[in-house]
């Protein structure tokens, strides 16, 4: 299991269908070579102060279908550039979370209604266990594929290539 | 028990009995980038120890969504990507060649392929029969370096289409129609595969806008089966050699059944931000607009000028619209110049860009204005996606599209011609 296993941090909450260009819109692609500076734009269509209120360690809470429409792996990245420990969502479009967990930033999907915007949350990486400090509530987030597990283990897909070689089912 | 399509494919491609649920490693047939993620994914690929490109004649980037380019940085990135092609030997497609997706459907797409491309419309191919699905750079990095990649095997639904479409409907009305009966995240992590006598008499454009729109009810691929309207456009391409015969078992296993009339659809449109935010046009009729694109993977091929100059012959568009027209390769916008679409498109006002992207995602030529409004035949109508979180994107299809231009509001294209 990952070495930080234990995230603690506050929710910043948002709704469904938060599409890629919501994360970080196709007007900045000349940014895209230059992360620091594309990262100052993370999540600027859906709320415009997160970038500037967002500090290591919080979450991102949101309903379903997050991270919907582009391919751009930039969108993962530059949520995990904010300092986003981990994702909480009722659920996550497919290429979105290949790329988050790619990029070694965990996806976890529970019932996000029960956790309020500015929360304390902890997650428990190994147990599967949310712990909302601020309500006192518990949730438990679904397990991840092994394949994908094993891949954020190493901090995601190009350090497990660059271990590994190739693929081990 | 019989296999899907995809089931089919993915257990030729792994060697091994795939079925849904499964997790597969499978052989990439053509892998690709575009302008926007290809930066990212050489660094990526880089990154990977003794990276050496596995099959760089099956490995392209295609330069297409900031063509020509509107700045420096994206000049810069153009300059990286062309070194990486010189240096390693893979395939490079300039400027004004065309739309990724479609110089992949002209050139490279071949029933039971399987093509992975870091772009999420990278489905279109399954108009043709291919296992073809976007993934972010990473994974492409690691299939530029190893010529294979993992998959889950997906569940399928099965979506069967009958009966003649009206006067003016066709695959785009279908493909609205059916992402707001399956919602934007419907088919997550799904196959659609599409069947019945409705699909058999579709050209290969028209099941290209099928496919590509597969991907915004949330699914991994969109794909038809391989028939003799494969072959003949594939013969027309120059590989008729690559064409075979691909169906799907008939007891096959589906997760779920859908099943469309389309002697039933109207004209559709999908209203901002969402795409299964859908409606008949004539709930919309009057919305005015200022701007109308035709163009893009969805909806840039050498039918859809051909409805759009049909419509628009002789006739001016309304003045307070902006009309844009860009073609998806430059083999669509020679044979719409030898036929004469682009003179009837440009005699009645309309801005013609080169074969790529343009204004579908905001970056350039084309961007809104504050509360202004655009009727779009692309495939995303996201808030901001045309470059102005304040603007509004209406999609539709070409027919809708260019009868709207002629009046400046929302029209239903029976209206008008």
């Amino acid at each position: 299991m990952m070495s930080n296993t234990i995230l603690k941090g506050r929710a910043f909450k948002f709704g469904d269908n938060i599409s890629t260009d919501h994360i970080i819109p196709g007007k900045y692609a000349h940014l895209r070579s230059d992360l620091p500076e594309l990262a100052k734009h993370v999540m600027e269509d859906a709320d415009p102060t997160f970038a500037n209120k967002v500090k290591p360690g919080d979450f991102i809470i949101a309903g379903k279908n997050f991270g919907l429409g582009s391919s751009r792996e930039h969108a993962a990245l530059v949520i995990k550039i904010a300092g986003v420990s981990a994702i909480l969502v009722k659920s996550v479009a497919r290429i979105f979370f290949r790329n988050a967990i790619n990029q070694g930033l965990p996806v976890l999907i529970c019932d996000t209604n029960k956790i309020d915007a500015g929360d304390e949350i902890e997650v428990n990486l190994a147990t599967g266990v949310v712990t909302d400090l601020t309500n006192r509530g518990q949730l438990t987030f679904g397990k991840i594929p092994k394949v994908m597990l094993d891949i954020l283990d190493e901090g995601g897909l190009v350090p497990y290539i660059t271990k590994h070689g190739n693929f081990e089912l | 028990m019989g296999k899907t399509l995809s089931e089919k494919i993915l257990s030729e491609k792994s060697g091994s009995d795939a079925r849904a649920g499964d997790i597969v490693i499978a052989q990439v047939d053509l892998a690709f980038v575009q302008d926007t993620t290809g930066p990212l994914t050489i660094r990526q690929f880089k990154e990977i120890k003794h990276g050496r490109i596995a099959n760089p004649q099956q490995t392209a980037i295609f330069l297409d969504h900031a063509i020509p380019s509107p700045n420096r940085q994206l000049s810069n990135d153009h300059k990286f990507l062309r070194r990486f092609a010189e240096d390693t030997g893979c395939l490079i497609f300039e400027g004004g060649s065309g739309i990724c997706h479609q110089l992949v459907a002209e050139m490279f797409a071949n029933p039971g392929d399987i093509i992975v491309g870091a772009d999420s419309h990278t489905v279109t191919a399954g108009g043709l029969g291919a296992f073809a699905t976007g993934m972010g750079s990473s994974d492409i990095a690691v299939v530029f370096a190893l010529g294979k990649t993992w998959f889950r095997v997906p569940e399928t639904f099965k979506i069967s289409i009958s009966g003649r479409f009206r006067k003016w409907v066709g695959a785009k009305d279908l493909v609205l129609h059916l992402i707001s009966v399956l919602g934007a995240d419907g088919a997550t992590y799904k196959a659609l595969e599409f069947n019945g006598n409705t699909v058999a008499n579709m050209t290969i454009s028209q099941r290209l806008t099928v496919a590509n729109m597969a991907v915004e009810a949330g699914a991994k691929v969109g794909i038809f089966p391989s028939d003799n309207v494969t072959l003949r456009y594939l013969a027309a391409q120059r590989r008729g050699n690559k064409y075979r015969p691909l169906r799907p078992d008939d007891d096959a296993n589906y997760e779920r059944a859908i099943i469309i009339d389309a002697s039933e659809i109207e004209p559709m449109v999908a209203m901002p931000h969402t795409v299964d935010n859908v409606a008949p046009v004539n709930m919309l009729a009057g919305t005015k607009i200022d701007q109308v694109f035709i163009g893009t993977c969805t909806n840039g091929r050498l039918e859809d000028l051909a409805i759009a100059a049909t419509i628009l012959k002789k006739k001016k568009c309304h003045p307070s619209v902006r009309l844009i027209i860009a073609p998806a390769s430059q083999q669509v916008l020679t044979k719409a110049m030898r036929i004469g679409y682009i003179q009837v498109l440009a005699a009645a006002g309309a801005m013609i860009l080169p074969p790529g992207c343009a204004a579908c995602l905001g970056l350039h030529q084309g961007v809104l204005g504050d509360n202004e409004a655009c009727l779009s035949t692309a495939n995303r109508n996201f808030k901001g996606r045309m470059g102005n979180p304040e603007a509004s994107i209406y999609l539709a299809s070409p027919a809708t599209a260019a009868a709207s231009a002629l009046t400046g509001e929302i029209t239903d294209p029976r209206k008008v011609s």
